[in-house]
């Protein structure tokens, strides 16, 4: 009798136990492809242990990232304000919400996010973590005004997304964590790495003399001194992901770092953006003011503003600004258009298709 | 048969014993280097920053907004560690745990910045990456101290400061740079070591604008990167910058 008990308690553990294993799903894991020059000159990039890259997550990710489901009226995805023609930014200097309302800041590009490395985004360093980044732009009421709720039960309605979920995550049951999980892993492979710049460091290109002069400008302290918060060529990523006031105002309205962190010394600091592909990202400057590089040229040139936040990087500010000539302007100009990275842009794995 | 087998047993747990406990006085202990900052002796931390507190020996008032700096072969010992970037309005770097330091007489020095065969150019992914690096068109390495403020010009208006120390370079060629190591090796001194320790490393913020030379912010404000008399002056100002502090168990 016992025997016969402990046999049917036996074949009910591996059956049970077997029905369990076939369930058991294990995505597969994404490799990102990183650039020589970043894994030769950075460390490596910020992936969560909580949220690993995986095949479907990322497909999922992208997905999602051009699903206009996500906004209230269904008539806006992330793609409307982050365009992947513009490296992943707007070309209005403020985007249209769904209600054709309009922001403050001017819509951040995307690209080597997964470098950030304080994992602090946004303009004013608002978010931390790509993750929490991507849950409010779908609530506020200025952008996709929507809610998280609406938006979980339209994906789960969806005759595709319970399945998807379930092959990136392991569940068919959608919510906001698992939303904002995938749409960060595809957020993680948009990686820029392979402009005129870069093969000109690879040795596989080299540089006009005005440009060789333009980068000579960006790294010496007595004329731009850009590389002290804009990378060089041992940081390719070309921003130090912090926060400056770089003297755009004197009377500072946009508070920025200082109204994340409530201290008046972090008052009209904003993220230094990437220089990379400038070409695809004008307007210019959290508030997208300048509408061309030759404007933002001149601002550090000759129309520096004084504050009491200003970074101290910010050199002459009495004098307006560093004073480059016309020469060196237009040569720093055609440097910056170096780090122009087409293949980027036109990737078709950063597409909708 | 019996009692020999019991004796060597003895025996051999009685030598065991002792020679473990003749060891336990060897095992090694930790040392924590602890950085701190001061103004002629008043603290200074990242609360300390933004705000016009401070007065230079020539007589400048200053607000510091940054200051990150970097020690190298920090040495105990044997033991060596290869660098350590300390920043202190992030408040990171501040503490440097150096484990299986060995008990006895120790000497503990480091080099402020790099010396010319640690300070190569882009080789340090970590500080690569958080953009301390010095342009090739300067000699190329890394940056031994960003220290950005404000001071108070002779007009009483706010004016930058960027008190960057780097290998001296004299660019006036381009085409031959000549480069001066100004790294420099502070000895902080011998410490007895039977117990796990910290030891406090003190860095006088006043003493880089004081001796040897006087420093007038008026003159030398920003752009001292590229100046190699300003880069030597740093050098033997940071001479008189670093102290030891309290000693604990």
């Amino acid at each position: 009798m016992l025997k016969k008990l402990l046999f049917t308690i036996s074949l009910f553990l591996f059956i049970n136990c077997s029905s369990k294993e076939e369930e058991l799903y294990l995505p597969i894991t994404y490799n990102l492809e990183i650039p020589s020059l970043f894994s030769q000159k950075l460390i490596a990039p910020v992936i969560p242990a909580n949220n690993p890259l995986t095949q479907e997550g990322v497909a999922l990710g992208k997905k999602l990232f051009f699903e206009k489901l996500l906004s209230g009226d269904n008539s806006q995805s992330c793609a409307s304000c982050h365009n992947p023609q513009n490296a992943f930014s707007d070309t209005n200097q403020f985007s249209n919400g769904i209600d054709g309302k309009k922001g403050i800041r001017n819509a951040m590009p995307l690209f080597n996010l997964a470098w950030n490395f304080d994992e602090l985004f946004n303009w004013d360093g608002s978010e931390f973590s790509l993750e929490n980044q991507a849950f409010e732009p779908i609530r506020n009421p200025i952008e996709m005004h929507a809610t998280w709720k609406n938006v979980a039960k339209k994906l789960q309605n969806h005759p595709e997304y319970p399945t998807l979920f379930k092959l990136a995550f392991g569940t068919s049951t959608i919510d906001s964590v698992l939303i904002t999980k995938a749409i960060a892993q595809f957020e993680r492979t948009l990686i820029s790495g392979n402009s005129k710049f870069d093969r000109f460091l690879r040795g596989e290109t080299s540089l006009t003399p005005e440009e060789e002069n333009g980068f000579n400008v960006f790294i010496d302290e007595a004329k731009g001194d850009c590389f002290h918060c804009h990378g060089s060529n041992n940081n390719p990523l070309w921003t130090d992901n912090q926060f400056h006031n770089n003297g755009l105002d004197t009377n500072i309205s946009d508070l920025g770092l200082g109204a994340k962190t409530g201290d008046p010394a972090d008052n009209g600091k904003f993220k230094s953006p990437s220089i990379r592909n400038l070409a695809f990202t004008a307007p210019y400057m959290h508030d997208g003011r300048f509408a061309t590089l030759e404007e933002v040229i001149n601002h550090y040139s000759e129309g520096l503003k004084p504050s009491i936040t200003i970074d101290p990087l910010m050199k002459k500010v009495q004098q307006g600004g560093v004073q480059l000539t016309s020469k060196e302007k237009a040569d720093l100009k055609a440097f910056l258009l170096t780090l122009s990275d087409f293949e980027f842009i036109n990737n078709p794995d950063f597409r909708n298709r | 048969m019996k009692k020999f087998i019991l004796f060597y047993v003895g025996l051999f747990l009685l030598l065991g014993c002792e020679k473990k406990d003749c060891c336990t006085n060897l095992e090694p202990i930790t040392v924590t280097l602890q950085f701190t900052h001061n103004w002629d002796g008043i603290p200074i931390n990242s609360s300390d920053f933004n705000t016009f507190k401070f007065t230079t020996e020539h007589g400048e008032q200053i607000s510091i907004e940054r200051l990150r700096y970097l020690v190298s072969r920090i040495k105990i010992g044997d033991f060596e560690k290869n660098y350590q970037l300390i920043n202190i309005g992030e408040n990171t770097g501040l503490e440097l745990v150096l484990a299986q330091i060995p008990q006895g007489n120790q000497f503990l020095k480091f080099t402020f910045g790099f010396t010319d065969a640690d300070n190569i150019d882009g080789i340090y992914p970590d500080l690569n990456s958080t953009s301390f690096n010095v342009p090739m068109m300067m000699g190329g390495g890394y940056h031994f101290m960003q220290f950005d403020g404000k001071y108070k010009d002779s007009n009483n208006q706010n004016a930058n400061f960027n008190y960057h120390a780097i290998r001296a370079v004299n660019a006036s060629n381009p085409m031959n740079l000549i480069l001066e190591d100004t790294s420099f090796e502070v000895e902080i001194g011998t410490f007895e070591l039977s117990k796990n320790t910290a030891i406090e490393i003190k860095m006088n913020v006043a003493e880089w604008f004081k001796n040897p030379n006087l420093w007038d912010l008026n003159v030398l404000n920003t752009v001292l990167m590229p100046n190699f008399d300003a880069q030597k002056m740093m050098s033997e100002n940071g001479r008189n910058v670093f102290d030891v502090g309290t000693i604990s168990n």
